[in-house]
């Protein structure tokens, strides 16, 4: 972002060193931009390794698979970057792929594609009101929503698979327009709408004021309350859909799909993309690429046929080198 | 001072960089055993860099460090706090839910047996209270303490680890008059008990009453190093800025004594911080609430701002009752605040200067749809930036890289993008420099003759009465008494220590001297 470059030459003397050196030139440019050298490197690598990996097909096909993990991601990015947290987006994910599917089943394919994303929403909403305005902390108070949503999806389904027999459905996840599937396509539209919101709203500047300060957000007339719940509430909606498209591209939907494994894939790529769990930093192109980053990974271990067990093992051993180069691009400068 | 003494510390050519900024460079300093030592200099002048570089918090780029002759380099506050020194800075480091014994101790303890000895710990404990004449229960809970003892339990763990020098960075900031009393009574007490001390501060009355030698810093560099003794107020702030300062405050205009009230209020309170106010504020003039430390007035204001709900009383503005029940209520019916603290209530540090300057005024800078007409708010953001004189402008730096003038100024023009009609301002200049300190004063005076009701709050007595039409004074919660702007200093402040016997201790300490007072306001000589 534009917003974030500084002239070392021309700027004051600082008040406070530690915190001025943050922008220091060289430390800077390695945390801001560290994770796109990664991908190049890692693109590169990959496109020598293994001819079947530069090619259209295999590239949309990464995209397709990642996109309902990339449209949480948008939406977690704003929770964190307003200073919140949120562990339900993997069972809201669960909830809305049942609730889709089955009212897909009962009620017609648009009701059912609307209430798997309504509920997202409403769980959201839950969450943010929970928070603050019962005050209750973010982790315990979606943890708490995590483990009930979960209980509301095994009611519903007796714990039992819900096939989708409604004509129609699936082709939200299968259906192409100009030789890109739709699940791609509301993956570009969700990130071009997170990217406008995020940094050209003054939505977008409420979210980066209560991450970094809530108090002098409260100060400048911020309702930062409502701002918090509206993340809450959009990573509801990133889950309820990304849910409903899942449940569309199986015809079947799963009430232990998703859940905590889902959900800390992303947090892997916004974590590793920069944005701060702390509050107040980071942007929408850094989870862009880190959900880039965590799919290229996937899809060289399948191409090189590694097994998934050692695909963990390494997803989380470069979740700790990006945190890793992050804090040292932070340390460097305060000394 | 005698020069035959070997000194505590030396530093030879000390200097700093930070992102190709010279913060501190050349620096030669010698600090005699069992001295007071101060550093004053601007905000920005390095002289808080150069006491952190000599606590070990800071590790210089250029130049050595001695310690009792021998060299040391410090990569963290534990080696420094290996050769006896410890730093107490303004940000308290102790940890808040654990009681005061334990955080004096703090990895220290005596053990028996990997058992903590609570009876050695007690004796220990005893000996170091002594030693510096506190009392302190051991037991209470450091996080419930007022900060004036977190930070006396601060020098004790200090003390318990064998500090032979302790840096204190601008210690008095956050303290009321009597607090800041008693700390320089311990400091005293510490410099006979042989212990050197290095004392950041930018109270230029407070240095000469404390300090052994004195040394100005200006713009990283060492102007120079004098016996305290042979300084005045005055010709510190000559070295300090380069220049003398000819008046402190602008000259005070004569509001018309029928202009209509902007604010009222009656019988406003909240619990027992706030009861029973009642003032009024006229158009174009300049109201200033003062007293010590606690005693109510940022309460006050935030009960006007809505920052906090009033639980009784009325507030009218331009004569209709008005109930804020958050601050963008009262912003939209012209009332704007500049908070106390502008690091925590202020300005969003990691985002840009322009970002914060329009922050409370976006809504007016959007087109369709809540986007950012990003032409209009740079327009109106750098156009404020004029106004309120931040320089150098940079709009797209993150306002973290500003000093603490720059950012005051930032806060306090974030306020007047959309023109209030009633501007509270809670303690404008602190932590601010000379040169900035007389900019805001222009701003606010100015302000207030273009007929803006402004309700001033100031530690500072000088400030309040160098600008307010009428002074105000608080204790406890309640407004005692009304004076009139050309008041002294002697008699807002008896008053805001209240009459004789009503609270013991402050009979003593009503010694009432300008200089008294924790201020670097230049008293005038020309």
């Amino acid at each position: 972002m534009s917003t974030e470059t500084v002239d070392p030459q021309a700027t004051d003397v600082a008040a406070d060193p530690s915190k001025a050196s943050r922008f220091g030139l060289r430390s800077r440019v390695l945390r801001d931009y560290g994770i796109v050298l990664i991908l190049i490197v890692l693109f590169v690598v990959l496109a020598v390794a293994n001819d079947a990996f530069l090619t259209t097909t295999n590239l949309l096909n990464i995209l397709d698979q990642w996109a309902p993990l990339g449209i949480i991601a948008m939406g977690m990015t704003f929770v964190l970057i307003s200073g919140g947290f949120d562990l339900s987006a993997g069972a809201i994910y669960a909830l809305a792929g049942v609730i889709a599917a089955k009212s897909a089943n009962e009620l017609g394919v648009v009701p059912g594609i609307l209430l798997g994303c309504l509920v997202g929403v409403a769980a959201g909403g839950l969450n943010g009101l929970l928070i603050t305005a019962a005050k209750i902390n973010a982790f315990v108070a979606t943890l708490a929503t995590s483990i009930i949503v979960g209980g509301i999806t095994l009611a519903i389904t007796n714990g039992n698979i819900v096939f989708v027999h409604a004509r129609g459905f699936p082709t939200l996840a299968r259906g192409e327009l100009i030789g890109i599937r739709y699940p791609v396509l509301m993956l570009a539209a969700a990130i071009v709408l997170a990217a406008l919101v995020l940094h050209k709203t003054a939505f977008g500047r409420y979210v980066y004021a209560a991450g970094g300060n809530p108090e002098a957000a409260r100060l400048s007339g911020i309702r930062v309350g409502w701002v918090q719940t509206a993340t809450y509430m959009a990573v509801g909606f990133g889950a309820g859909l990304a849910g409903t498209i899942i449940a569309a591209r199986l015809s079947t939907a799963t009430p232990d799909a998703g859940g905590y494994p889902l959900l800390f894939d992303v947090f892997s790529a916004v974590i590793i993309g920069g944005t701060s769990i702390a509050g107040g930093y980071g942007a929408i192109w850094r989870t862009v690429l880190g959900v880039l980053l965590l799919a290229l990974i996937g899809n060289g271990f399948n191409l090189m046929n590694v097994d998934t067990v050692y695909q963990r093992i390494i997803f989380g051993a470069i979740i700790l080198f990006a945190v890793w180069v992050d804090q040292m691009a932070r340390r460097r400068s305060t000394r | 001072m005698s020069a035959a003494v070997a000194p505590h510390i030396e530093l030879a050519g000390i200097g700093k960089r930070y992102g190709g900024i010279q913060a501190l460079g050349g620096i030669d300093l010698a600090i005699a055993p069992g001295t007071v030592h101060a550093l004053v200099g601007e905000n920005g002048a390095g002289k808080s860099t150069l006491g952190k570089i000599v606590g070990g918090v800071i590790r210089p780029d250029d130049g050595e460090m001695r310690v009792l002759g021998e060299p040391v380099r410090h990569h963290a506050p534990r080696d420094a706090l290996r050769h006896g020194i410890t730093v107490i800075a303004q940000e308290i480091a102790l940890v808040p839910d654990r009681s005061i014994i334990e955080n004096v101790f703090l990895g220290l303890e005596p053990r028996r047996a990997g058992f903590v000895s609570s009876r050695a710990l007690r004796r220990r404990f005893a000996e170091l209270a002594e030693r510096a004449s506190f009392e302190l229960p051991p037991d209470a809970v450091v996080g419930t303490l007022p900060l004036a003892e977190q930070q006396r339990v601060e020098i004790l763990r200090g003390l318990a680890r064998d500090a032979k020098l302790i840096v204190f960075d601008e210690p008095t900031a956050a303290l009321s008059p009597p607090e800041a009393r008693a700390l320089f009574a311990s400091i005293g007490r510490l410099r006979e008990a042989g212990t050197t001390i290095v004392y950041v501060s930018h109270f230029l009355e407070e240095v000469l009453a404390l300090a052994d030698a004195v040394t100005i810093l200006k713009d990283g560099r060492l102007v120079r190093t004098a016996d305290a003794a042979a300084e005045t107020v005055e010709t510190l702030i000559t070295s300090m800025l380069g220049r003398a300062l000819k008046t402190t405050f602008p000259a005070k205009v004569r509001s018309a004594p029928d202009a209509p009230v902007v604010l009222e209020i009656e019988g406003l309170g909240r619990g027992t911080v706030v009861q029973d106010a009642s003032l009024h504020v006229r158009a174009g003039e300049i109201v200033a609430l003062a007293g010590l430390v606690g005693a109510g007035r940022s309460e006050l204001a935030r009960l006007i701002f809505g920052a906090d709900r009033a639980d009784r009383g009325v507030v009218r503005i331009d004569g209709d009752a008005f109930r804020a029940r958050r601050p963008g209520d009262a912003l939209r019916r012209g009332i704007a605040m500049l908070p106390e603290s502008r690091k925590e209530q202020a300005l969003v540090m990691d985002r840009s200067v322009l970002e914060n300057v329009t922050l409370a005024h976006l809504g007016g800078m959007c087109v369709a749809g809540g986007f950012v007409a990003s032409s209009r708010e740079w327009s109106r953001g750098t156009a404020m930036l004029e106004r309120v004189g931040v320089r150098p402008q940079l709009p797209k730096a993150p306002v973290s890289a500003l000093s603490g003038g720059n950012q005051q100024k930032v806060a306090l023009g974030k306020w007047l993008i959309e023109t209030p009609r009633l501007l509270i301002v809670d303690e404008p200049t602190r932590g601010v420099d000379v040169g900035a300190k007389r900019a805001i004063y222009d701003l606010i005076v100015a302000l207030a003759q273009q007929g803006m009701a402004v309700l001033l709050i100031s530690s500072e007595v000088e400030e309040a009465l160098g600008l307010a039409h009428r002074v105000l004074v608080m204790r406890g919660g309640r407004i005692v008494a009304e004076l009139d702007g050309e008041t002294t200093p002697e008699a807002v402040m008896s008053h805001a220590f209240g009459a004789v016997g009503t609270e013991p201790h402050t009979t003593t300490t009503l010694r009432m001297t300008t200089g008294e007072q924790p201020s670097h306001a230049a008293e005038e000589t020309t």
